[in-house]
Order: C-alpha cells, then structure tokens, then sequence
C-alpha cells in the first residue's frame, strides 16, 4: 500500500490575479484520481468521531468508503439519504470546526479533506446527469407549510417530503434558496448548483411558492387553518448598522444590500442586468466574519483598485472561516485591523468620501471568550474611500413576529423555540436556522432545520404539544 | 400567475396597469404597496397599490416610465405575465374620523391617494384631494378621484387647469386663506412631499408622507430604504412607507434619491 500523505490532497485553484477579474468559482473541486487519493487517507475507524461533528449527521465514513473504490454513485445515495445539499455543504461548511476538527487523522497530520470529497460526490453526480430520487412512501395526508426557502426551510422540507407528508413551501423573494442566492456570491457557490439542489426538492414533491411574504400576504393563522404544521425558517434578515455619524451617506451599504444587488439581482453583470452597484475603487468593508470577506472580494471582482477589510479586533478573533480570509488575503483584500469606524464623511453632494477610524488595542476576554476591543483615546485617522459595506451581522427578521401574536421571541428578536424539537410558543408553529439562532451557518441552519422536521414529524404523528 | 388583464397608457409616459393577482387583492389596504419586475433582467421595482378588485382578483397600479426597468414594463402588453410580482407590502394608513382630512398628490401619487380617499371618506371624513401636473394632459384619473372626494382641487405648471403652479402652492393658498385640515396626506416625488411638510409645520396640521425611496427586497432586509425619522433610522418597506413629514430629515432623503442617475442614465443607453 502506498504511504498515506500527512496533507489533505490539494485542490486546484484559479490563481488569485486572474479570479478577481471574473466571478467564477475559486476553487475547481476534485478530479476522480484526487478524491480517490484523498478518500485512501480515510482510516475507516471502527467508532468514527468525524460523524459526531456534523449537524446533520452524515455517514462520512461510509461515503469515503465508497470513493475509495470508486463506487460514486453509492456514494451519492448515501451522502443524501443525511444531506439534501451537498453541493452547497460541500463549499460552506466550516468542516474545520465540525467533522475535519473531529478526525482521528488531524490529531498528527491533517485531517481528512471531507468537506472537498462531499462536494466531489455531489458535483459528480450533477456531471454525469443521473439525479436519484428517493422512493417516496403513501402520503400521509398531512400537510405542512414551511415559511423561508433557505438552508432551513429546505432541510425541513426535504426530510417531510421524504416522509410522505405534502410540503408547500413559500417565499418572500423572486427565487428560492434564501441566503444561498442573496448571499453568498457566486465564486464561492456558483448559483446553478444552488437551483440544481432545489430542483432535487421539487422532484421530491415539494411545491415552491415564490414572491409570497408571510405575514403580509397570509397570517400565520391563516396558514395553520390550512397546514397541520408551520416551520418558520425566516433566516436573519435585519442589518445591523454601526450606528455612527454619515453612516446614511450615499455609498454605504449594508452587506445585505451590497450582495443582495451584487447577487440575487446579479449587479456584477450590469448593464445587462438593470440593478445598479457602485463600484469603489476604494472600498472599506467593515466586519471580521465570511460575509464581510465575502463583500470585500466582491467589492475586487467589481473594479476595486482596494479592498480594505476594517475590522475591530485582530486577525486571530475574526470570525471567518481560516480558508475565507486565506483567500481574501491571496486576492490582496487589505486587513485594517484594531480599528473601528467612528465616523463616515462625505462630500458636498452626500457621497462618503471618507472614513475615519478609532485605533483599538485588546483587553480582557468579553463573554465570547474574545478579548475585548478597547478604544485608544486620541488615536483617530482617516481614509479616502468611495464605498463603505458595514458587515458587522444581522439579527433575526422581525416581519413574522411583529405581525403574530402570540409567538414568543428573545431579547435580540429570535424566535423563542424548543431545542429538541424547535417548537415555538404558538401549538404546530415550529421554528429553526438564523431566525431561531440569531446569524450562523448553513449548516447549522440546516442542523436546526433536521431537528425541527423530527420534532413536527412527531407532532403529526401523536398531535401532542 | 400576474398575468396583466389590462394596460393602457393614460398621459404620456405614464402607464396604468391591472394584474390577475387574486391574493393580493383580497388582502390590499390603502396605502400599501408591491414589488414588480417585469424580466428576469429588471429591478425589484416598487408600485403603490392604487386599486384593486376582490371580486375579479385584481390589483392596479400607475407607473412613469422613467428607468430601464420601466420601460420594459411599459412595453408589456395585455396577457403577458411578471417575472416576479409581489404584495402587499408595507403598512396601511391609519385611517380614522379625523375631520378634514388633505391628499396632496403629483404623479404616481395621483393614482395612490385614490384608495386612500376612499377610504378617509368612507370613515366619514371631508376629503379634499388635491391633483398636479406640468399641464391639464398629463392629469389622469379626475373622473374617479372626484367620486371619493368631497373635493379635487388641481394644480398646472402652465395654469391649463386649476391653480397655476403646484399643489403645495395651492395648499398654500388655502392654508392662508383659513382653510382647516386635521390630517394632510402627501404622495408624489420628494420634493413635493418636502414642501408640504414645510408648508403644514407652522399651522401644526399632522402631516404624514408616503416614502418611495430606493428599495430593493421590500421586507427588511437590505436596508437600502433607509431615511431617518425623528433622530432614528428607519426602513421604508417595512417601518413604513408612511412617516411623519415633520420629523423625517429631509436632505438624507434628497441626496439619496440621486444616488443611482448615472447608472440609469448607463442602463437606459446602452441596452
């Protein structure tokens, strides 16, 4: 047998100088030769722990087992029957805080590269055309609603269906897969995967009811006169501003926006596309976590001649995921870090021509266990920039709850739920991902989203609250 | 679905257009709105609700052809359908007895206070609307609006109906000439709802203005509508689209208005 590499098999990528002239996707994913050489280095433990990493429970070992040899279509049965995803899971999970940190292999070398070889099976799959669609048992006569076509609703909606209950799900925006498709931009998650993947929901049943608000165009109430069962997947869809002096000046964004334009309503492609983007070509981007490399990379591919990531804390706290800010930093995003917004100044037609920040220096660990940013007084200074992007997080979309009595939320507006079940304080209302949570993952949302499915599989079944 | 059952071009360049769109039509109040995008190319494209029918499932709306987006709205035609098509959206007006109650309204506003009047007299008001235009031509909807109005007074810029000049300079006139109002509404472009508001501050008349800022999802997500009232920011799709004009700051709303010319001007030339 040859020797096993302490390194995960590389994945070729597109050279940072070229990529940040197009939105293509970064990295190109395995060849068959790779993933096989990469699925070797598996140990197949007897009592796999990768497993206990992974919020919806995938069966890691046993779809490596099936690349090692070369049975990919196994694979890809095994992989769905946990994961509706993959494709996406495959790219956004951070699997270096989930199944790869739980590998037996990391311990000494590094870990096994799961998350490329789960997007192997999936991208394999959608290249060779063959979608297997579950059998799919007698209806069950119940029918449930599901509010949110994101990470959560999704999961929740696969895993009905799968169970023979009739799934209607309904959306506020033009096109399904929540922060999948405002979100995170395409050279990251290209968005025919993100369409291919919700066609596999179609396929199963599901009907997908887009341009529809909850709350507005039908109450909550109304939808449970109609559904045995509500799941509420709304995601975290309020910015949070940095609430400082010219912050409303032309040429700030919330990240929302700025990717919201640039990708949902695909501003990269203007003027082919109507929606408008501003172009800086100095760009600040606020914020330490995936969104705000997200933006700041974004604000490259759109002419930036800088990108500069402002951020409060040093590079060790930020949020992102190690393989975000690798690639913002190869792509030449330029860190400003322990520095912190005071104030935006604008020109005489209210354009932000500047910002100006206060210099921060760490103090003692706050309650994430963080150290603490502490102001130095005195230590103000300015940059010249043309567009500012605040990135500093979301909390849960207000809309549904305003507007539903009766349904309990917490102190920062999320949707008060069970844990094992994700019941909410309203009977056959559950809830689950960013609006439950505040702003996450994906796969946590769609972790939430597996739990809620079991707790409302429950609840059709024995009608207890 | 959204399949346009009517449109007609009624001034020049601006265009009314009823969309089968059953759910929205039973669920409209005055003073709320939808998101419309023509082609899978086009904006989310705000529309006040200006009317709608329960019975036949529809809702219509009045729109200038003024950007890329409403162009190609304005070349749909009768049984073509929306890409995309949402509502409603955003809050109603509080409609209460109020007494006298005053709709200001230019352009789009026009057809968007014809709900509203409707509803103000409905709850027993005196409703005095009033209805600008550069000239008498590109009026449209007189006919309706005095039939839910106790009045329609009109303002042209060339004088060829009514008041020469606009209808704040009217609702001037009349302030000064003791004309009470408990309640004023004002719809149209910003700088109309800005000089109401001036207008009506001294005689302490609640003044309440219908927001169209820049939008882009319409439920709260983007912020892109974002104006502040009263010293705190706001979000027009979902806080709104009606704020009190006294305590909206109004040069935030202004600049913001032109952030995107040059785009549009980009958008409309070269495709």
């Amino acid at each position: 047998m040859a020797k096993v590499s302490p390194k995960k098999t590389p994945m070729q990528e597109q050279p940072p100088k070229e990529r940040i002239k197009n939105y293509d996707e970064v990295p190109f994913g395995y060849t068959n030769e790779e993933a096989v050489l990469e699925a070797l280095r598996c140990l197949q433990c007897k009592n796999p722990v990768c497993i206990e990493g992974c919020p919806v429970e995938i069966d890691i070992k046993g779809f490596i087992d099936f690349i090692a040899k070369k049975k990919f279509q196994d694979g890809v049965i095994l992989l769905k029957e946990k994961n509706i995803l993959p494709a996406i899971c495959g790219r956004v999970c951070p699997q270096e805080e989930q199944c790869e940190q739980k590998c037996i292999m990391g311990k000494k070398n590094e870990p096994v590269a799961i998350g490329r070889l789960e997007r192997f099976l999936a991208d394999w799959e959608r290249n060779h055309g063959v979608i297997e669609i579950p059998e799919i048992p007698k209806p069950t006569g119940k029918k449930v609603a599901i509010v949110g076509a994101g990470p959560a609703g999704i999961t929740v909606a696969a895993d009905l269906a799968r169970w023979g209950h009739k799934v209607d799900m309904f959306e506020a925006l033009h096109q399904p897969g929540g922060v999948l498709v405002y979100g995170i931009p395409e050279f990251r998650l290209p968005k025919e995967i993100v369409f291919k993947e919700i066609d596999f929901l179609i396929k199963l049943g599901v009907n997908i009811y887009t341009d529809r608000v909850i709350g507005m165009i039908q109450s909550i109430d109304e939808l449970l006169s109609e559904y045995d069962a509500v799941f509420l997947g709304t995601g975290a869809g309020l910015p949070w501003f940095l609430e400082v002096p010219g912050e409303n000046l032309n040429g700030v964004y919330s990240a929302n926006e700025y990717l919201t334009r640039a990708n949902l309503m695909k501003a990269y492609l203007f003027p082919k596309y109507k929606t408008p983007i501003v172009r800086g070509k100095r760009v600040a981007t606020v914020g330490g976590g995936n969104v705000a490399m997200d933006c700041a990379r974004t604000a490259l591919r759109l002419g930036a001649e800088k990108s500069i990531l402002i951020y409060r804390r040093a590079k060790e706290q930020m949020p992102a995921r190690d393989e975000e800010i690798h690639h913002a930093e190869e792509e030449g995003v330029i860190f400003q870090l322990l520095s912190n917004p005071a104030a935006f100044h604008g020109d005489k037609n209210n354009w932000v021509k500047e910002v100006e920040c206060v210099r921060m220096k760490l103090g003692e660990p706050d309650d994430s266990g963080r150290r603490r940013p502490v102001p130095i007084d005195g230590a103000n200074f300015r940059m010249p920039i043309d567009l500012a992007v605040i990135a500093i997080g979301n909390s849960p979309n207000p809309l549904v709850p305003s507007v539903t009595p009766g349904l309990k939320v917490e102190k920062w507006g999320n949707i008060k739920t069970d844990l094992e079940t994700g019941k909410t304080s309203i009977k056959g209302v559950f809830a689950g991902g960013d609006v439950a949570t505040g702003a996450a993952t994906v796969i946590l949302a769609m972790g939430a989203g597996r739990i809620a499915a079991r707790g409302i599989q429950e609840y059709l079944e024995t009608g207890k609250w | 679905m959204a399949k346009i059952i009517n449109k007609k071009q009624i001034a020049p360049n601006i265009h009314q257009c009823e969309v089968e769109a059953p759910l929205i039509a039973s669920k409209a109040l005055p003073g709320q709105f939808l998101i419309a995008i023509p082609n899978e190319f086009s904006e989310r494209t705000p529309m006040t609700i200006s009317d709608w029918d329960t019975k036949k499932g529809t809702v219509t709306f009045i729109f200038l052809e003024i950007g890329a987006s409403t162009e190609v709205m304005s070349k749909l035609k009768k049984g073509d359908e929306f890409y995309s098509f949402t509502g409603p959206l955003g809050k109603a007006y509080d409609v209460d007895r109020y007494g006298t109650v005053g709709l200001i309204a230019g352009c789009y506003g026009i057809g968007a206070i014809y709900p509203a009047a409707k509803a103000f007299k409905a709850k027993g008001n005196k409703v005095i609307s009033y209805s600008e235009a550069r000239s008498n031509f590109l009026l449209y909807w007189n006919d309706k609006l005095e039939e839910v109005s106790s009045e329609v007074r009109y303002a042209t810029v060339d004088g060829s109906l009514g008041k020469k000049g606009h209808a704040y300079d009217l609702l001037e006139d009349d302030l000064k000439a003791g004309m009470k109002f408990d309640r004023i509404i004002a719809v149209g472009c910003s700088y109309l709802m800005y000089r109401v508001s001036q207008l009506t501050r001294p005689y302490n008349i609640k003044t309440i203005v219908s927001m169209n800022t820049v939008m882009i999802d319409g439920t709260g997500m983007c912020g892109a509508c974002r104006l502040v009232v009263g010293n705190k920011t706001k979000f027009a799709c979902v806080d709104g689209p009606h704020f009190d004009g006294h305590q909206v700051d109004w040069d935030i709303v202004l600049s913001r208005r032109k952030a995107y010319l040059e785009e549009e001007i980009i958008s409309k030339e070269r495709w």
